[in-house]
């Protein structure tokens, strides 16, 4: 795969996490280039969605920083994240289940909503047009991801693979300038695989939007990453393009278990 | 004519967007306004209105502020009976204190004083949340029943913080006949309902109910929780704060403390856990059930005794009110933890696809 990518658009230098005594992330060091597809891999428990959560500052680092864009911050909130045009999906589902697919896909609008609390109880002058602006946006984001049929439909209803779906809308709705997917194709079968790898695809091509993926799919990940990072117990062990890192010895054994 | 949307196409965003997509359901709240607001107050008597519509009217208002911080932003509250107490009081201090004030300006500022006071109640929620935050609400409660019997300036130094109102009047119009206090607060009702609606359909409502679903990924596409919160104890409060304004300039028109008690408080959460969480229409039917249902068990229970010649006491029928109501609670809870208004959507939804369910 030869796709141009462009500057560092996030530079994450020695990220350290821990819980307690748990060390989660040890010493981490890894950027991200624009419009590229960067995944991060890993056996379990190896430190990949604590990543994600310090780069959208759900999690606070002990020590090291982020630098988006040339900007430096020690202490990422996720308002600021998302402010600054970072948008996610959750390894678990974490839709908002007693909304329906509209609604969830227009929460993802919030950030763009100017007008204030007593327009928006009136119905009326900003508050209205802007209801009917973002409908618009999100219809756009629905045929994109080609759920029309379920526009309407309480998220808890649909099936699994729907609600991963809904779940990569919601976060395109931000129309990000990154977007970290955590684990998109977990538990979902070849055709939906297929289906996610498309829109992923599709949205890196047609947005240029900058990807960072979770995936457990070494075929998926080997087949459409540009650059693979490889975490293990919370170290970094690799980094580079998939193939340099399939011949990575030490990540061979991190994942087959070789015999030391 | 069914209750179908067949032929009913939508053009634009806005038709597709609008409170009532369905033309017989436009039709349906039409006639239910006209009914409300024409035909009840030439056809019932003054008894009914007085014992059960004015009540029914204003603990939905009182409701449908708990169902906002409740059932949309799912923040548990005890304290609705406190911000009651507080919307009462507060305007009733403005309409004593300042001469010339209109009633209508009393009893709004009545709600923007419990909203303010909402808004510090709701700091905790900041920080706990389910049990917690309802213990912590629960402080609301025993604060204000403290300050209202025990701060003599909050009540005008009347003994045991009973006051009264009289003489209540909007330009020339006097709201002394029930007829006047059905219609007053019906219009309150109308309207308050229709802002909470616009409220709940536009973004602050999806905040609220996105920080109830999921908050980690409400905060990760950039809702704040501190905004969200707030704004929802807020909105709640000024609802709760003008219905309690409403429950005691109008319905009682001299009360104390008491009235607004933590009783007051469980009621009007039980309201919108049995009308059903989360929907404006539920908060109708948990006020219809809670109030109507006890006074409807009370005149019919009689004359069903009757029926079979069993004569029932009057302390009899009250015990066997009580009864019945926990009964019909528990029952309605196992039937539809939803609430009723899950009953009616899904009824509703089952008319839709009659007779072809699949």
């Amino acid at each position: 795969m030869s796709r141009q990518s462009g500057e560092i658009i996030l530079d994450l230098k020695n990220v350290s996490l821990s819980f307690g005594g748990v060390k989660a992330l040890t010493d981490i060091s890894f950027d991200v280039r624009e419009h590229e597809i960067r995944a991060i891999i890993g056996p379990n428990g190896a430190g990949k969605s604590s990543m994600l959560n310090v780069i959208n500052g759900v999690y606070r680092p002990q020590k090291g920083e982020i630098i988006l864009r040339g900007q430096h911050f020690s202490r990422m909130n996720p308002y600021k994240a998302a402010r600054a045009g970072i948008s996610r999906t959750f390894q678990n589902i974490a839709l908002f289940k007693g909304m329906n697919v509209i609604d969830n896909l227009m929460t993802g609008r919030n950030l763009k909503i100017r007008s204030n609390l007593i327009q928006q109880a009136f119905w009326w002058g900003a508050a209205r047009r802007e209801e009917l602006l973002h409908r618009a946006k999100v219809e756009e984001v629905i045929d994109f991801l080609e759920i029309q049929h379920i526009r309407k439909t309480p998220v808890g209803r649909l099936p699994y693979g729907l609600q991963k779906r809904v779940d990569l809308g919601r976060a395109l709705a931000m129309e990000p300038s990154i977007l970290l997917l955590d684990e998109p194709m977990a538990g979902m079968n070849v055709e939906e695989k297929q289906d996610m790898c498309r829109f992923i695809l599709d949205v890196n091509d047609q947005f240029g939007t900058t990807i960072v993926l979770i995936e457990h799919d070494m075929a998926v990940v080997m087949d459409i990453s540009d650059r693979v990072v490889v975490l293990d117990y919370g170290r970094k062990i690799g980094d580079g393009d998939p193939d340099a890192v399939r011949a990575n010895p030490e990540v061979i054994s991190a994942y087959l278990g070789a015999s030391h | 004519m069914l209750y179908r949307e067949n032929g009913q196409f939508k053009t634009s965003y806005a038709a597709d967007q609008q409170i009532f997509p369905i033309a017989q359901d436009r039709w349906a709240i039409f006639g239910l306004l006209v009914v409300a607001f024409i035909g009840v107050p030439l056809l019932v008597d003054e008894y009914l209105l007085r014992a059960i519509l004015i009540p029914f009217l204003i603990l939905s208002l009182a409701a449908l502020g708990v169902n906002i911080l409740v059932g949309f932003c799912g923040q548990i509250t005890l304290g609705a009976g406190a911000f009651m107490a507080v919307g009462a009081y507060a305007a009733y201090n403005f309409h004593i204190r300042i001469e010339g004030l209109p009633l209508l300006v009393s009893l709004l500022l009545g709600g923007v004083t419990a909203a303010g006071v909402g808004i510090f109640f709701g700091i905790p929620s900041l920080r706990v949340r389910g049990l917690y935050l309802a213990v912590a609400t629960l402080a609301a409660q025993f604060f204000t029943d403290w300050v209202f019997l025990r701060v003599p300036w909050f009540t005008g130094h009347a003994s045991s913080g009973s006051v009264s109102v009289s003489n209540l009047q909007i330009m020339g119009w006097q709201i002394d006949t029930p007829v006047n206090k059905y219609l007053f607060c019906l219009m309150f009702l109308t309207v308050f309902a229709l802002l909470a609606k616009n409220m709940t359909r536009c973004a602050v409502g999806r905040q609220w109910m996105a920080i109830r679903d999921m908050d980690v990924a409400a905060e990760v596409i950039g809702i704040r929780p501190l905004f969200a919160k707030l704004s929802a104890f807020a909105v709640s409060s000024f609802f709760v704060g003008t219905a309690g304004a409403l429950w005691g300039f109008i319905h009682l028109a001299s009360w104390e403390p008491a009235a607004f008690s933590v009783d007051r408080s469980f009621q009007l959460l039980f309201m919108v856990i049995i009308g059903g969480l989360g929907t404006i229409m539920g908060s109708f039917f948990g006020a219809a059930f809670i109030v109507i249902l006890p006074i409807a068990l009370n005149q019919f229970l009689p004359a069903f005794g009757a029926l079979f010649g069993i004569s029932i006491s009057t302390a009899g029928v009250s015990h066997a009110e009580l009864i019945l109501f926990g009964g019909l609670i528990i029952f309605f809870l196992i039937k539809e933890p939803h609430g009723i208004a899950r009953l009616w959507s899904t009824g509703k939804e089952k008319l839709r696809l009659w007779p072809f369910p699949h």
